[in-house]
Formats: structure tokens, sequence, C-alpha cells
């Protein structure tokens, strides 16, 4: 069998395709608060802990109501869009003309806030959520067993960063919003509603937030936790591709997955490290992002 | 002060095993217990704001006072940090005179409350905890660990698992202290039934995604994945081992599982696994009576370190009572002399390095359509004496054990 640093090429195949599947969250989530920095400047700290509402959401809805996974796939980023809104208007839009710090300040309280109030409910141990009927199971790839839940996270993470940075980038919607946050005034000379754009912009950035939440739900414990493990992670991502790149949120997440999928064969220690090494790297090399435009 | 020292010199003579009639007294006029443990973060549900329940609960089955001395109760995060442990223990010996510090979950602050309790002198009961180490390279007279230790877990769960015939074991280890020896120990037990480990990868403290690590798991070719992790860890690992059908080809042994972690999973997920717990609150009726009392206060069942909270405070409790005074080395002596004897374990004794020689289940966790009611979780599979699963005074280096 031929075998790389002692790995065989099979069990490596195995461990690139479970980067990939990783990637995926990170490509969701830091799509999400590359949207919202990008518009409106805006460092999204409550990023992690709306993600995890996503998943609660999802579990409530099937504790409570009955209602399925693929009903709460699209149920639980509106709940979740709406609730940003709510924080958009009440909270957030005082703060877009100060420094980014009171941003970052106040949606980290908002974290805080919110992840206590579900451990307070619910505690930290988790609640369990199954895989849906349809994507139980697996298929025997030769090289690996791959969960076809696992599969599915791949194709409707790709497909949901396709349709954004499309509509951000090459339609008439994303137009004006690009427009908009650039010069808000001659725009809404146009007769165009500015603060009604921005607000429904964040209100799509935590909503994919909400969507990753869903998809983790059956892969992870859905816990209070869930979104203070990832959050920290993702920003790095976010930093490494360049803070408010959207492709290049995209492309960083799924390849930092990979990275560090192969970490966790040849050094497993350091595999939550990874990503910051790689940052501090860039950042030294590249301090716009390696896809960021220097201003 | 003086009553202290006077009832320390009584104490050497030997004077105080006279009888209840000689009271040094209670410093304060009241008998403070101070409880530190993990409140708000990944250990928080097996023991936190319900450990300090079943804290009061003993309290108020003591009566709320001992010869007239109201018995307080305080209680404190330490937030899994060592540093905070203990200054806040400190703080309260000196400020607060607690008689006796309590440890909550965390064995990296408990070492740390260990070395406080034993310069200041003060009783202290570690309850959370699972190194080994507090009986054993780091015993102090001052301590006493009541519930469990890692020993206790490699040689409940190790054992029965080579036993059974899993012979080949491969380790998913926590990246820290406990982790480690967790792993240590349990290998040494495997390896003396005549097993062997095959492999073994340390995954950083809350990892969040586990599966890169089961496909090591899966190409090593052994038998029983042992678990030696946690909490979030360890209840990501299962559901990662079941998501890639790593259980249809290997076992899983967890090392550390609590109730709630079992309640969390569900039996779908955790059906068949052996676990090792000094507890259970379906073991007789009197464990049923005490857990159904703690339910209907915390809408859930207790874990065993809550149930260990319990019985380690109303040991303690009874102590002071038999004895009518609250200094340390009277009760130190006190507790090192008379048995645990309640619905946790019974007819117990407490060692001189200070390991409660309680006893240990295996369990084993049933099936889906075995269990009748919620909480049902568990088949009692082995009784084992606490002599047995512990550390025995010969393989000790504490010297509190060599007279």
């Amino acid at each position: 069998m031929t075998a790389i640093f002692g790995v065989p090429i099979q069990g490596l195949l195995g461990q690139l395709l479970l980067g990939l599947v990783n990637g995926s969250f990170y490509a969701v989530l830091s799509l999400g608060l590359a949207v919202i920095f990008g518009l409106l400047n805006i460092i999204n700290f409550a990023h992690g802990a709306l993600y995890m509402l996503g998943a609660f959401v999802a579990w409530m809805g099937l504790q409570y109501l009955g209602l399925n996974y693929w009903l709460m796939l699209i149920l639980a980023p509106l709940v979740v869009g709406a609730v940003g809104i709510i924080l958009e208007r009440t909270l957030i839009r005082h703060l877009y003309k100060l420094d980014h710090l009171y941003g970052l300040l106040l949606t980290f309280g908002l974290t805080l806030l919110i992840e206590g109030l579900f451990r307070s409910m619910y505690g930290v141990s988790g609640q369990p959520y199954a895989t849906p009927k349809l994507l139980q199971g697996g298929v025997n790839l030769g090289f690996m067993y791959l969960p076809i839940y696992r599969g599915w996270v791949v194709v409707a993470s790709i497909i949901v960063c396709l349709l954004t940075w499309f509509v951000i980038e090459r339609t008439r919607l994303g137009a004006l919003l690009r427009a908009g946050t650039e010069n808000p005034k001659l725009v809404e000379a146009f007769g165009v509603n500015v603060p009604l754009l921005v607000t429904l912009t964040y209100g799509f950035g935590v909503a994919l937030a909400g969507f990753a939440g869903v998809l983790a739900a059956p892969i992870m414990q859905v816990s209070p936790l869930m979104g203070s493990n990832l959050i920290i992670v993702v920003f790095a991502v976010v930093v490494i591709g360049g803070m408010g790149s959207i492709l290049g949120s995209i492309l960083t997440g799924l390849g930092l997955g990979v990275i560090e999928g192969l970490t966790k064969v040849f050094w497993p220690e350091a595999s939550n490290t990874v990503v910051f090494i790689i940052m501090v790297i860039v950042l030294l090399l590249r301090p716009a992002g390696l896809f960021g435009k220097e201003k | 002060m003086k009553l202290r020292t006077l009832s320390t010199a009584l104490a050497f003579a030997g004077l105080t095993a006279a009888g209840p009639g000689f009271a040094a007294g209670i410093s304060n006029d009241v008998i403070r217990i101070g409880f530190i443990t993990d409140m708000s973060s990944v250990y928080s549900d097996i023991d936190g704001p319900a450990g300090v329940d079943a804290i009061k609960m003993a309290i108020e089955d003591a009566g709320g006072e001992i010869n007239g001395k109201k018995i307080e109760l305080i209680s404190a995060d330490h937030q899994n940090k060592a540093d905070i442990a203990s200054s806040r223990a400190r703080e309260w010996i000196d400020e607060q005179h607690i008689d006796l510090l309590l440890g909550g979950t965390n064995s990296a602050t408990n070492l740390a409350m260990a070395g406080v309790a034993k310069e200041k002198k003060v009783p202290f009961i570690a309850v959370g905890p699972g190194s080994s180490n507090l009986t054993n390279s780091q015993c102090s007279p001052y301590t006493i660990h009541y519930a469990y230790d890692t020993v206790a877990l490699a040689r409940g769960t190790g054992g029965a698992v080579v036993e059974h015939g899993g012979k080949s074991w491969f380790f998913l280890t926590a990246d820290y202290a406990f982790g480690h020896s967790l792993e240590r120990d349990t290998s040494k037990v495997v390896k003396d039934a005549g097993g062997t480990v095959v492999g073994s990868v340390n995954v950083p403290l809350a990892t969040t995604d586990f599966s890169s690590f089961m496909l090591q798991a899966q190409s090593s070719g052994a038998k029983i994945l042992g678990l030696a992790n946690a909490g979030g860890d360890f209840v990501n690992s299962v559901k990662a081992a079941k998501e890639f059908g790593i259980t249809s080809t290997m076992n899983l042994a967890g090392l550390l599982v609590f109730i709630n972690d079992v309640h969390a999973l569900g039996l779908e997920a955790t059906q068949g696994m052996y676990l090792t717990s000094a507890w259970y609150w379906d073991l007789d009726d009197e464990s049923r009576k005490w857990a159904q009392r703690f339910f209907e206060r915390n809408k859930r069942m207790p874990s065993f370190l809550q149930a260990g909270d319990y019985s380690a405070v109303s040991y303690f409790l009874r102590g002071v009572k038999e004895t009518g005074t609250d200094d340390a080395d009277t009760l130190m002596k006190w507790m090192k002399s008379n048995k645990v004897n309640d619905f946790f374990t019974h007819d117990t004794t407490v060692r001189a390095d200070g390991r409660v020689l309680n006893q240990m289940y295996l369990m084993q966790v049933k099936k889906p359509d075995e269990s009748k009611k919620a909480w049902d979780y568990y088949n009692i599979v082995a009784k084992m004496k606490g002599e047995d699963v512990y550390t025995s005074p010969e393989e000790s280096t504490c010297p509190l054990l060599k007279k």
C-alpha cells in the first residue's frame, strides 16, 4: 500500500474528505460574518451564539411542535434572522458611526446573554438531535465509510455559499447593497431605502449562522456552548481570507477545514491551534488577508 | 485560637476518644462549609448548582444546626481555573473561617485547594475530581477523597472489558492531566490482564469534531475504543463513533461516564456501553428515596457526584455532632476512625491517606426497550469492593500509609 509519512493513502483521502466537511461549516459561518462586516462594518461576535440558537430552534421545533428537520432547515434560519433583525433595529444600528470596537463589545455582550440564558434553561450537557431518516446510514467509498449526512452537509453548504455570492456580486439587489454601504446618501437620493437594506443584510447574515446551526444539530450535541467552541476559529478564518471578502471566506473556510483535517492525522495535539498559526503567518505576509484588498 | 491549640493537644494525646463529653466547642458560633466547583461551564451539570442543592439537603437533614450553632454554606465558581480555586479557598479560610472546604469537579483546581487546606490545616473533602494523585503522590493529612478516582475507573471499566473479551485497545485521550492519567491507569490494567494497547491519540480539550480520530481508531484494528475523556468531549466522541459506523467493528468503553451524559446522548447511542460508577439512583430503596427528593427539587436525577456531595457533608456533620467541635485535627481523626454509613455507601472506612474506600459498580447501559421509565438507564453488572478497586497501600507512595 502506498503511504505518505507512514499514513496509508486511503486514510489520507478519508481525512481530506472529513476536512472538507468541517470546512463547509467554517465556510457558511465565515460567509455570514464576511457579509455583515463587508456591508455593515460590524464585527459580529454574536455569530456563534446565533449559530447555537439555530440549532436550538431546530431542536425545539422537533421537541415541542413535532416539526421535522427539513421544515426546520428553512424555519430556523428565518427565526434566527428575525431575532437578528430585532437586535439590529434596537441595538446595533446605534453603533454604525462609532469605532468597530463598540460593535464587537456589544455583540460579545449579546453572546454572553444568549448563551447564559440557554445554559440556565437547558444546562451544558446538550440535547440529542437525531439524523433525519432520509439521510441516515452511510456509503462505503472504498477508502472510508462516509455517513450520508456528512455528504449532505458539504452539498448544502456549497449551494448556499454560491447562491449568496451570486446574489451579492451578480444581481441588482447585491449591487444596490454594495452601493448603499459605499455611499448611503447618494443611493438614498435614488429613492432606495438604505436602512432597510442594511437591516435585511444583517438578518440574512445571521440567518446563515442559523442555517449552519441546523446543519450541525445532528452531528454535534445541541448545547449552549457549541457556538463559543467554534466562533474563534471562524473569526480566524475570516481574518485569513480577508475581512469582508465573500469568495475569500468561502474558499478559506474549505481550505482550512482540509488543513485542519490533515493536522489531525500527523500531529493531533496541534489540530486546534493550526488555524491560528496560519493566521499569524498570513497576517505577517499579507496583512489584509489572502483575498482582501488593502485600503 | 487557644481552644484550637488545646483541642489539638488533646487530640494528639488521644483523649478526644474518651467521648462526647470532651467538647472543645465550635469556633465563631457557626459551622461554615465552603464549596468550590464548576458552576457554569462543561462540568456544571454533573455537579454545579445541583451539587450545592445536595449539600443544602444534607444541612437540612442535620437540622440546620448542631448544639445550637447554625450550619452555613457558601459556594463559588472556580471556572476550571486552579488559581481562582486556591485564592478563593485561602480567602474563605482566612476571613470566613470555614470549617470544611469541599472540592467539586476538576482535578487541577482540587490539587491546588488541597495544598491550601494542608497549609492552613482545614479539613478538605474532594468529591468531584478524578486524579488519584490526591491521595497518592500529593496526599495530605487534611485531604479526604470521596466517591471515585482514575485508578478505580480504570480497574472497574478496564478490567471488566478485558474480562469480556476486549483484549486490544485504542485510546482517545483528552490532552490534559486528567486524560493522560486515565489512559495511563487503564493501559496498566489492560496489559496486566493480558490485553494490548495498539495505539492512542491525544485530542485537544473541547474539540468539536471527532470524526478524524474515529477513522484513525478504526484503522488501528483494535477491538475496544477507550474514551479517556469526559463531559462534552465524551458525548461528541460517542456521537461520532456511532455516525461513522465504528460501533459495528469496535466496542466503546467510556472511562468516566455520568448519568447526565447518558441522558444527553440517549440510550440509542449508548446502549451496551460499560461504565464504572460509585452510585446509581436506582440501587435500592434508600437511594431511590433520596434521589426522588433530589429530583423534585432539581427536576433531574442526581449524578453520583451530587449524591457524594450529600454523603460527604452529612458524614462531616455527624463528626461535628459526635465530637462536639469543629476543630480540624479532631475531625480528621474522627473521620479516619469512623465509618461512612448512608444511602451512598455502607460501612465504608476512610483510610489514613484520606481515600474513602467506597464500593464501585460496574454498569452496562440498557437497551432502549429495556428502559421502563425516564432515567432508567443502567444494569448493574458487578459490585466491586473499595479495597479492590482503589490503589492499595503497597502500591501507594503516600507517606501517611507507611507507618
